[in-house]
């Protein structure tokens, strides 16, 4: 499969992105690492007029610590965060979900802006940001905004950016140095889209987020609250009759495998 | 080693010939292959599973780029028409492109061309079909039995053959333990790592149509072209380049094969395809689906009485050239008692047609079938009985001392210890320990399970067999053409198609063993019709015993003529002449293949007026006599680990105990045994063409379809016996399926040996995560 016909406009600057997209007439997308959009085009599953490709953009691939925030660039690599680019205890847990995601040449093009934006329910991103909480970063007509992290995916693909506006970079806490975290994949082979995720941190509040999902990866305030309370160990059937009280979707096999993720992410968190 | 042997010759790890080119990126496949003013093709095909009123309407302003079936009939091209000369065997045609009905998700409709093949995927969008929807058959049980529709009308049901294979089935009476089991093998897609690719041009200087493309059969192919377009032998050449993996896939002619090159004939220019990943998964989902239910009798003391049994195999939608759409069907019910003795048989096999692709004969073929029906039912019935299944099997297997061993079905295992390969799997795979280990709880919670699969394979399959089993493409002699050059090295000719096996290494060392010369001086010629001798192809796990004897007879031929002329240079008799290290060795002195092919080429002025004309160029051939096939044969055992709370499983340990006969070249027969066990271990664990109800294929991409990878296997140990056929140059069995045929069953077996605890099995592949994690459920409910 060969991509149907459009136009690639490589943007120079952000402004000049938001502006092409505000001006864009026709389906317009923005190109990140391309590791995902790619695909969708070659199948002609997405098929826009545009492509605003986002690769010479200066200013989108910074990481830093500012105090009580780190922020990571739309356009930072998970090879990046692999190779333990983001610092102190957040960047360890980002730096395992990293190393999890495809394989590397994948990671040295796919970026963390480009998986969140593109929310694929499977992807590995949506759900362990939401697990660390913070906010998103975007541009658009009316200027930069911040976008809490809870809500932002709001279903399969569907993310609460603005159609003009671009995902430029994240800010997201910092775990101290003893706050716990875990995060569990379900998956058959290495580095494959996940068939179910459990993601646990417990930073300045606990959070226990459920993904991999048919649509959103959600919290889990049950189960956060137990954290909140000490507690260090949930077993898989308890989680099982705690997400079967939310409206998921699941069969029986579905639900088996997201209870044990989330089981086992908290007791990785703990191990 | 026989006379002549040199460290190339046979039994040899001699680096690959093709690595060079391989590892250079030198390889030339039939997408790397550019003509001047080339189109490249897209094809519309079906969306929809059954349909009848099929309508196509072309783009207005693309007309000319744009064809349909009516504008091949028109021009009087033939479809694809292949029946056996089975008794009850029912004909249908395989039209090249869908005419009033559609049959398949996947089935080519309209070929659309244009400069590149974005434009040409543009075209087929705009090319509009309507039709009237069917219902769908989709499950094979269903097709035989309750069909919601008829996939070809004429026939008022959708079982393409119903054979019965009954031998001495009053001998049932005598058992008097039975256990009966219902075993599943689902759809799945070949997935060579290149798919399938022509290239086809009319060359007006030759008059005739040049085709590439990636095939283990290019003569056949091209028997097929002069059959469906009329043309003459003489005005089709197909050559098969590099060809990225076929294992069977590409030993079946496709409707592309016939309808690119005939778009070429139109347009008069180069017309290329290449068949991208999603039209392989969902256009050629085309192997493995079979149904078992099987009763298997003994007595109590665990001596194989009979086994009694119905199979099902869905053979989708038409029937493929050259072999059939009931090859797979008839196999599995001829041979579904393996390597075991049996005094009864009593075996139905159906093919049924479905609205899926056409069933090719993927690498096993059958066999992968029917071992995982028979090892699954063995071990059940070593459950019933309380013992070891180890010990059931050794009981049971056909022993040394009855080979040459006539079966029940009538077939002839040649030589071989079946029992030793199991006692030396038994022994690698430290069955007593694995035992021992299972008695403790594993710390982790873990289920550690140890299976068995054992299988026979026949192969090059042989003219007298498949005449009798009315098999539509029988084999025969095979030819190998041999030039001594000029410098007094080997040019060999042959006709079957190195895929991948490392052919023009392993049968260049047959010269090489035949003659004691270098391998550099000794270079194979495949995959062109116009160049090599005539022949049905790679497939069946024919080459190396029927190319490589046929090179091996050829070398004696030439090796003659050769002593001829070495007589005289070296002014000896010829019966004082042999041959070693690429010399003729007389009484006193030794004369070069490069000194003799100096004066037979370039200065014949030296040689007496009666020398033989026919010179060193020679072609001669093989078959085994009689023509019996060698069965190759194996026993696979792995210990797994399954997690109980995700119903993942991982293989701790894997070891093969196989005899492939001599062995030319361990290296190159390690690598087909691994690669044919990986790809078994994908028909076990990962590999599923799904469908919906209404037949529409779920497996489209590789997010969808999951292929096993290198970490999907421990560290395999592989194992040989070597027991030498009777039948073949020196000894060789063939070995290029086997590998594939038992690990589906070796490793449900070890599952449900995991999960004994729980009283429950596993009876369908592959063994996903969802299907143990339901298994388990059952046992609680």
């Amino acid at each position: 499969m060969k991509p149907a016909k459009f136009e690639h406009q490589r943007m120079a600057s952000l402004d000049e992105a938001v502006k092409a997209l505000g001006n864009a007439e026709g389906e317009t997308r923005v190109l990140g690492g391309g590791q995902s959009l790619g695909p969708m085009m070659n199948l002609r599953l997405a098929q826009p007029d545009v492509v605003l490709d986002l690769s010479k953009v200066e200013g989108l691939d910074g990481i830093e610590e500012t105090g009580n925030a780190i922020r990571v660039g739309a356009r930072v690599s998970h090879a990046r965060i692999e190779d333990g680019e983001v610092p102190g205890k957040t960047g360890d847990y980002m730096q395992f979900v990293a190393t999890g995601i495809s394989y590397r040449s994948v990671r040295n093009r796919g970026t963390i802006g480009g998986s969140v934006a593109h929310a694929d329910p499977s992807a590995d991103w949506p759900s362990a940001l939401l697990a660390l909480g913070g906010s998103v970063t975007a541009a658009g007509g009316n200027g930069i905004r911040t976008i809490s992290l809870d809500g932002f995916t709001v279903g399969p693909f569907s993310t609460g950016l603005g159609w003009d506006e671009i995902l430029t970079g994240f800010e997201l806490p910092v775990l101290g140095t003893d706050a716990n975290w875990g995060y569990y994949k379900v998956n058959r082979k290495p580095g494959e889209f996940a068939d179910a995720i459990g993601a646990v941190t417990l930073g300045v509040e606990a959070r226990a987020v459920c993904g991999a999902t048919e649509s959103a990866p959600f919290r889990v305030t049950e189960i956060e609250e137990r954290l909140a309370s000490g507690v260090q160990e949930v077993s898989i059937a308890e989680v099982r009759d705690i997400l079967d009280r939310y409206d998921a979707g699941f069969d029986d096999y579905e639900l088996q495998i997201h209870a044990v993720a989330l089981s086992r992410a908290v007791q990785g968190a703990f191990a | 080693m026989p006379d002549g042997a040199t460290v190339q010759g046979i039994g040899a790890s001699v680096l690959r010939k093709e690595d060079k080119r391989f590892l250079d990126g030198h390889g030339r496949y039939v997408a790397d292959i550019v003509r001047p003013r080339m189109l490249e093709a897209a094809i519309v095909r079906s969306p929809t599973a059954h349909a009848e009123k099929l309508s196509v309407t072309k783009p207005d302003l693309e007309q000319q780029r744009v064809f349909t079936a009516e504008d091949m009939l028109s021009d009087g091209v033939k479809p694809i028409h292949v029946i056996s000369k089975y008794p009850g065997h029912k004909p249908s045609d395989y039209p090249h492109l869908a005419i009033g009905k559609l049959r398949f998700v996947g089935e080519a409709v309209a070929v659309c061309l244009a400069d590149t093949r974005a434009a040409a995927e543009d075209l087929a969008t705009q090319t509009k079909i309507s039709f009237d929807p069917l219902p769908a058959i989709v499950d094979m049980v269903d097709a035989a039995e309750s069909p919601p529709a008829l996939v070809h009308e004429q026939w008022g049901d959708n079982v393409i053959l119903d054979s019965l294979f009954e031998e001495k089935a009053s001998n049932l009476d005598r058992a008097t333990v039975s256990v009966t089991r219902t075993f599943r093998m689902n759809r799945q897609a070949v997935n060579p790592l290149e798919g399938a690719a022509v290239l086809a041009e009319w060359d007006a200087r030759e008059e005739r149509l040049v085709v590439h493309s990636s095939s283990q059969i290019p003569h056949i192919l091209k028997n097929a072209l002069c059959e469906c377009l009329g043309l003459r032998q003489n005005q089709v050449h197909v050559i098969a380049p590099d060809v990225g993996g076929g294992f069977g896939y590409k030993c079946v002619l496709i409707p592309e094969e016939i309808f690119i090159p005939w778009v070429a004939m139109q347009v008069k220019q180069p017309v290329r395809w290449i068949q991208d990943r999603r039209e392989h998964l969902i256009a050629a989902a085309n192997a493995r689906e079979h149904h078992y239910s099987v009763t298997l009798h003994a007595d109590t003391d665990g001596n194989f009485i009979g086994v009694e049994a119905d199979i099902i195999v869905d053979s989708g939608a038409y029937s493929v050239y050259p072999h059939s759409n009931i090859l797979e069907s008839t196999m599995a019910g001829r041979t579904l008692h393996g390597p075991y003795k049996f005094s009864a048989y009593k075996v139905r096999s159906r093919a049924v047609a479905t609205n899926k692709p056409p069933i090719v004969p993927y690498r096993g073929v059958a066999r992968p079938g029917i071992c995982f029906a028979m090892e699954l039912a063995i071990d059940a019935m070593a459950r019933k009985l309380g013992c070891e299944p180890y010990d059931l099997r050794m009981q049971n297997l056909v022993p040394s001392d009855a080979m040459p061993y006539k079966t029940i079905t009538g077939g002839e295992f040649d030589s071989g210890d079946y029992q030793e390969a199991l006692r030396r799997a038994g022994t690698l795979i430290d069955l007593k320990a694995v035992r021992s280990r299972q008695r403790q709880d594993e710390a982790d919670g873990r289920l550690i399970g140890v299976g068995f699969g054992c299988y026979i394979e026949m192969t090059a399959l042989q003219t007298s067999a498949a005449a009798r089993a009315g098999l539509a493409a029988i084999p025969g002699y095979e030819q190998a053409h041999i030039r001594l050059t000029p410098d007094g090295g080997l040019e060999i000719g042959v006709g079957v198609q190195n895929h991948g096996q490392g052919m023009e290494t392993t049968l260049a060392q047959v010269a090489c063993e035949r003659f004691g010369m270098d391998i550099a001086m000794v270079a194979i010629r495949h995959g062109d019709t116009a160049t090599s001798p005539y022949s049905t192809g790679t497939y069946a796990s024919r080459s190396m015993i029927m190319a490589g004897g046929a090179i091996a007879r050829t070398c004696d031929v030439l090796g003659v003529q050769i002593r001829r002329i070495g007589a005289h240079l070296l002014q000896c008799e010829f019966d004082d002449t042999s041959i070693r290290d690429a010399c003729v060795i007389g009484p006193s002195s030794a004369v070069t293949f490069a000194e003799i092919a100096r004066v037979w080429h370039r200065n014949p002025e030296e040689l007496p007026a009666d020398v033989d004309p026919a010179g060193v160029e020679v072609t001669s051939g093989f078959r085994p006599s009689p023509d019996n096939s060698p069965f190759s044969y194996a026993t696979h055992a792995c210990v797994v680990r399954i997690d109980p709370e995700l119903g993942h499983v991982e293989l701790l340990d894997y070891v093969i105990s196989e005899d492939c006969g001599t062995i030319v070249n361990p290296m190159i027969v390690d690598g087909q045994i691994i690669g044919g066990a990986l790809q078994g271990v994908g028909t076990a664990l990962y590999e599923e063409s799904c469908y919906d109800a209404d037949g529409q294929p779920l497996s489209s991409t590789f997010a969808d379809y999951m292929m096993p990878g290198s970490t999907h296997l421990p560290n395999l140990r592989v194992d040989h016996l070597v027991t030498p056929s009777p039948l073949t140059e020196y000894g060789v069995k063939g070995l290029g399926e086997g590998g594939a045929i038992p690990p589906p069953a070796a490793i449900a077996n070890a599952i449900n040996d995991a999960l004994r605890g729980y009283g429950v099995e596993v009876v369908e592949t592959p063994v996903t995560p969802r299907r143990i994690l339901e298994a388990i459920a059952g046992s609680k409910t």
